[in-house]
């Protein structure tokens, strides 16, 4: 396993709840995946567990909050972003991570995404996009490409999608890049960097919902679906954020598409408090 | 933590400023708001303030927003508040909510507007002390405090925080325009430590620490995050461990805990002024701005010879409800002035149960009431 935690380093109960499992995911769901994907990541950046707080919002990717063995919140519907906002303000010390899934982060708390990427504020955010809202039964959400069907677009998505890397790339993200489930090394890759860098950093990972979104597209199993993402993944790092939009049947772009400096909210903070003492003097 | 940059001694400021520093002196060091009138000035104090004190002031994209990034720094173990008026209120209804669930200690201020909607923002309301106790969906108790002075705004944002951290639920200072306009005499101090109360801290090993096992007093030990206790927190109904728990007895074993611990402790929670009360037969029931009003009111009444009193509350969450019952044996009745429709009114008349008769003297804000409107209300009870 070159390049991933070794299988003799790998004690999942450090890392998850092992006392709730089983979890509540469906068959071929990939949120699990996605979340082994960042508990090795965390190995292998190293990073102390006792520093990390995840916070998440509501929906399936919501509850990974409640998987994992570190400080955790599951917060309210599209909220995440600004409680953690308010953890890494409060203690710039701990490593602050989102994740949750493509409706709550990129439609009820869209604005909060927003924000906090022209902010640059030093955090992780790992979007799990499966193009639908999977908790309430497969509902069309910001990221469901036009034409598909889902329980609230029986005739076909009329409404169009956000490309999420462009959102965030536009509002400021430091950090950009997107992986689906047959990427883990990459993705793997991608979040211990994120985790380890400063500022504003998104993953999305595109991940199947064979369950509703994947069933009422007639995409097949799980398997089947990702198997659909490796024919139709085209890796392109680098690749202009804004022309990386997913559709229903084209490329799926994926890769590292920003990576660039700027200064963190955090420390245009700690100038903004030299400033205030130094004009008391 | 840089105590020299705590105010101290006779300052000439208003409400909102008077506010922001009972904030700073009561420990809080991290702000995170919206701009609205007539709370700007909270802001605007705490951006300039904070900073000096090692805090931190953020301005955030909304409203929720503004209520999320406090109880996120809350869990960080930092003191921390947000101030709104009506608007920015019912938006952080939702993560007031959560704050509520997740039992964390924070303070909000209201600088009551007069609504609904958009209303008139320039100018006095007191339309959300129903909301204040009932914005949130589902079955809470939250504790409220309703200043009537610039003074009385920093004694009680002090209050609010220990109350808050106390408690852990968030505490609402629930001011209005005229409190936070006004320019008065303020004393502004440093606290003893002696006077500023922390939330109850875990003493357990780690591995044996439970975020929702509470003590006896009904308040669960709040750990915060980074120091290695690798809680758990939803606001899913959830058990002791902080686990979501979807069975109606846990919903029942962590609501009722959540009420009681406010109502059981309501003799250390509430607070009120009587004046001339002992022997009334008419008694004004007030708080905030026209509190100032009715008790102007009430001096020209026994300046008349009629015996009225005033009963100014000063927490209208958790209410006064034995003391209005006891004095609601005694008394004609009382007459509440309020700038709405009726909402405080409603806890008296439900708390005389027909011991003395209730009058509201409304007032649908944009202004406050004229004592002689009180004192003819007033003699009207009086007979």
């Amino acid at each position: 396993m070159t390049g991933t935690a070794s299988k003799e380093k790998w004690h999942i109960e450090e890392y998850l709840r092992v006392d709730r499992m089983p979890h509540i995911w469906c068959p071929g769901c990939g949120i699990g995946p996605a979340t082994s994907a960042f508990i090795r990541s965390v190995e292998r950046a190293g990073i102390d567990p006792d520093k990390i707080a995840l916070v998440s919002g509501i929906g399936c990717a919501g509850r990974v909050a409640g998987y994992v063995r570190l400080d955790s919140f599951h917060t309210t519907h599209g909220r995440a972003i600004p409680f953690a906002t308010g953890l890494k303000l409060g203690n710039p010390s701990l490593h602050v991570v989102v994740f949750s899934g493509d409706g709550d982060l990129v439609a009820i708390g869209g604005n909060h995404l927003i924000h906090a990427a022209r902010r640059n504020v030093d955090m992780t955010v790992i979007c799990v996009n499966n193009f639908n809202y999977g908790m309430t039964g497969g509902q069309l959400g910001p990221t469901t490409p036009l034409e598909a069907n889902t329980s609230t677009s029986p005739y076909g998505n009329f409404d169009p999608p956000f490309n999420l890397p462009g959102l965030v790339a536009a509002a400021g993200a430091s950090y950009v890049a997107r992986w689906t489930l047959v990427h883990p090394r990459q993705l793997e890759k991608s979040m211990t960097e994120a985790l380890t860098r400063p500022g504003f950093n998104f993953i999305e990972v595109v991940a199947p919902c064979p369950t509703l979104y994947g069933r009422l597209n007639k995409l097949g199993a799980g398997v089947d679906e990702l198997r659909l993402y490796r024919k139709r993944c085209s890796i392109q790092n680098g690749a202009d954020p804004s022309q990386v939009a997913i559709d229903l049947t084209g490329p799926v772009v994926v890769g590292k598409f920003v990576e660039k400096e700027r200064p963190t909210f955090g420390e245009r903070l700690r100038g903004v408090g030299e400033k205030a003492r130094q004009r008391k003097k | 933590m840089n105590q020299e940059a705590i105010h101290e001694g006779e300052f000439f400021i208003n409400g909102d400023e008077a506010c922001a520093e009972g904030a700073i002196a009561a420990g809080c060091r991290f702000f995170a708001g919206y701009p609205i009138t007539p709370a700007t000035e909270v802001a605007e104090t705490m951006s300039r303030r904070l900073p000096q004190v090692g805090g931190v002031y953020v301005q955030m994209e909304d409203e929720i927003a503004s209520m999320n990034a406090i109880l996120g720094a809350s869990w960080a173990g930092v003191k921390s508040m947000t101030s709104t008026s009506g608007p920015g209120f019912s938006l952080m209804m939702e993560n007031l909510g959560l704050g509520v669930m997740l039992e964390t200690p924070c303070v909000l201020v209201n600088i009551q507007r007069a609504g609904p909607s958009t209303g008139l923002p320039t100018l006095a309301g007191q339309g959300d002390i129903m909301q204040a106790r009932w914005g949130s969906h589902g079955v809470y108790e939250i504790i409220a405090l309703v200043p009537n002075s610039p003074q009385e705004i920093f004694d009680l944002t002090i209050t609010a925080f220990n109350l808050s951290e106390k408690y852990r639920v968030p505490t609402l200072v629930m001011a209005d325009e005229v409190v936070g306009h006004m320019s008065e005499k303020v004393v502004l101090r440093r606290l003893d430590p002696a006077e500023i109360w922390q939330r109850p801290r875990p003493e357990v090993p780690r591995e044996e620490y439970l975020p929702y096992k509470a003590d006896k007093d009904l308040i669960p030990p709040m750990a915060i995050a980074g120091e290695g206790y690798r809680f758990h927190v939803t606001g899913l109904t959830h058990d002791e461990r902080g686990y979501p728990s979807m069975t109606a007895e846990a919903q029942d074993r962590l609501v009722r805990r959540l009420v009681e611990k406010i109502r059981l402790n309501r003799k250390d929670i509430i607070r009120y002024e009587e004046i001339d009360v002992e022997d009334a037969e008419v008694i004004v029931c007030a708080y905030g701005i026209a509190s100032r009003v009715a008790r102007h009111a009430v001096q020209m009444a026994r300046d008349e010879g009629i015996r009225a009193g005033l009963f100014r509350l000063i927490t209208v969450w958790p209410f006064a409800e034995e003391r209005i019952r006891e004095l609601a044996g005694r008394v004609k009745g009382f007459l509440v002035p309020e700038i709405n429709y009726g909402q405080i009114a409603l806890e008296v008349e439900r708390c005389a149960c027909g011991q003395a008769q209730t009058v509201l003297l409304p007032h649908m804000g944009g202004g406050v009431h004229h004592p002689e409107q009180i004192l003819r209300a007033i003699k009207e009870i009086a007979g």
